[in-house]
């Protein structure tokens, strides 16, 4: 695999987890709990949708074969998407998504942090432009956490459910293969162990806060860095690659 | 007849300093800090803008009105080249900016920049009507990506404030 073949498929990743991300969050327009809440679930939404926009564009001129951002997010099938498993489960109820966008957000802020550091220019720069945006995400997920867990009965059992379900598929977001491992050595991208030891030590006070206890589990799930996928991906790209499917090419 | 050289790089600056945010008509790109740069060469010219959110909705409305402004005065080959490095960040918006913001009934940070990120509910936000400082959050996430939705405890008046960023 070559520097710039890595490069392609580490944006692609960049770009599919913020992009499928944003899709699921999407799907609270007029869903929220309550008004501020749609909006705060669709602004988050946008911020994601604008990243993966962004670093997809730039996966694209690195591909040089002429391509859009939208040609790439909308006429790739699934296998050729990179998007960690977690951001394609459904958006299950309000405790489930709040959980998602936990385990997301501080993975974001992390991650965004170091790429800021970035040797890639373009990637810094978006970087610097997207960890502001998930800090914001964080403090939203994070409260909520709080409230969630030491409100009432009901709501403590149902996230306290949906931080277990989840918990398989966080071990897959500090996976390190081939393309990881060359830019690293370039100092394009960051080291995903030292990610997780972070990760933890960020959400791990959150969660003992919200009175939630930190799940075990023996097994984690993998094989997104390969473009495997749970059955939900592809429930989502027939969804949203609809038109360009049915009218290629076609423009607003 | 009008040649790309009698277009001087003030002058495109001037020319662009007409285009308002679509989102917060009384103030221009300029003032907020989004215009970065003109590059004018013999045949073209290209506008460097740096967006305030990745997913701002307003950025394809203004790249069409930059467009559409250096047209119509006769500039060939304009382009805009959206740059990300360095991020836009509030602190780029004047005071004077952020008086007209205030006098359109949205509260400007007034803090220089988000050093406390963990807690962004720790600021003082006064209200940009009655000027009270006694304010409360209701919604982190307003009407706009850029804005959170905060109340007025002194006029019971709610408006929208311009996050730190």
């Amino acid at each position: 695999m070559t520097n710039q073949e890595a490069l392609y498929i580490y944006l692609l990743r960049l770009g599919d987890n913020a992009l499928i991300n944003g899709h699921r969050l999407a799907e609270w327009c007029s869903r929220g709990p309550f008004l501020e809440e749609d909006l705060a679930m669709t602004n988050i939404a946008l911020d994601n949708i604008g990243r993966s926009q962004a670093f997809l564009k730039y996966a694209a001129a690195i591909d040089g074969k002429g391509k859009t951002e939208d040609d790439l997010a909308y006429k790739r099938g699934e296998r050729e998407f990179y998007n960690h498993l977690i951001t394609e489960l459904p958006i299950g109820d309000f405790a489930y998504t709040v959980a998602k966008q936990l385990i997301m957000s501080c993975f974001d802020v992390l991650v965004f942090t170091d790429l800021s550091n970035s040797k890639d220019e373009t990637i810094a720069g978006i970087a610097a432009k997207a960890l502001k945006e998930s800090r914001y995400h964080f403090v939203h997920a994070r409260d909520w956490s709080y409230r969630l867990g030491k409100g009432t009965e009901e709501s403590h059992r149902r996230y306290q459910n949906a931080i277990q379900d989840l918990w398989m598929y966080t071990g897959e977001l500090f996976e390190m293969n081939e393309v990881e491992n060359i830019l690293l050595q370039e100092g394009i991208s960051n080291n995903l162990q030292e990610v997780r030891s972070n990760w933890i030590n960020l959400i791990m006070p959150i969660l003992q806060d919200s009175s939630i206890r930190i799940p075990t589990v023996d097994y984690m799930q993998t094989g997104s860095c390969k473009g495997i996928h749970s059955e939900h991906l592809g429930h989502i790209l027939s969804d949203m690659q609809y038109l360009q499917r049915a009218y290629p090419d076609a423009k607003w | 007849m009008v040649t790309t050289t009698a277009h001087t790089k003030e002058r495109i600056f001037e020319l662009l300093s007409t285009i308002v945010d679509p989102e917060i008509p009384v103030v221009t790109i300029a003032e907020m800090g989004m215009l970065r740069d003109v590059i004018v060469s013999y045949h073209a010219c290209e506008v460097i803008l740096t967006p305030t959110y990745t997913g701002c909705p307003a950025m394809g409305i203004i790249e069409e009105d930059i467009l559409s402004v250096l047209k119509e005065n006769g500039i060939e080959n304009p382009s805009v080249k959206l740059v990300y490095s360095p991020a836009w960040t509030t602190d780029w918006m004047t005071d004077t900016t952020k008086e007209k913001l205030r006098k359109f009934g949205i509260a400007a940070p007034t803090h220089s920049y988000c050093s406390n990120w963990l807690k962004p509910t720790d600021v003082s936000v006064n209200c940009p009507r009655c000027n009270s400082n006694h304010t409360h959050i209701i919604s982190q996430f307003g009407s706009t990506a850029c804005k959170a939705l905060y109340s007025c405890d002194d006029c019971k008046e709610p408006f929208d404030y311009f996050k730190c960023h």
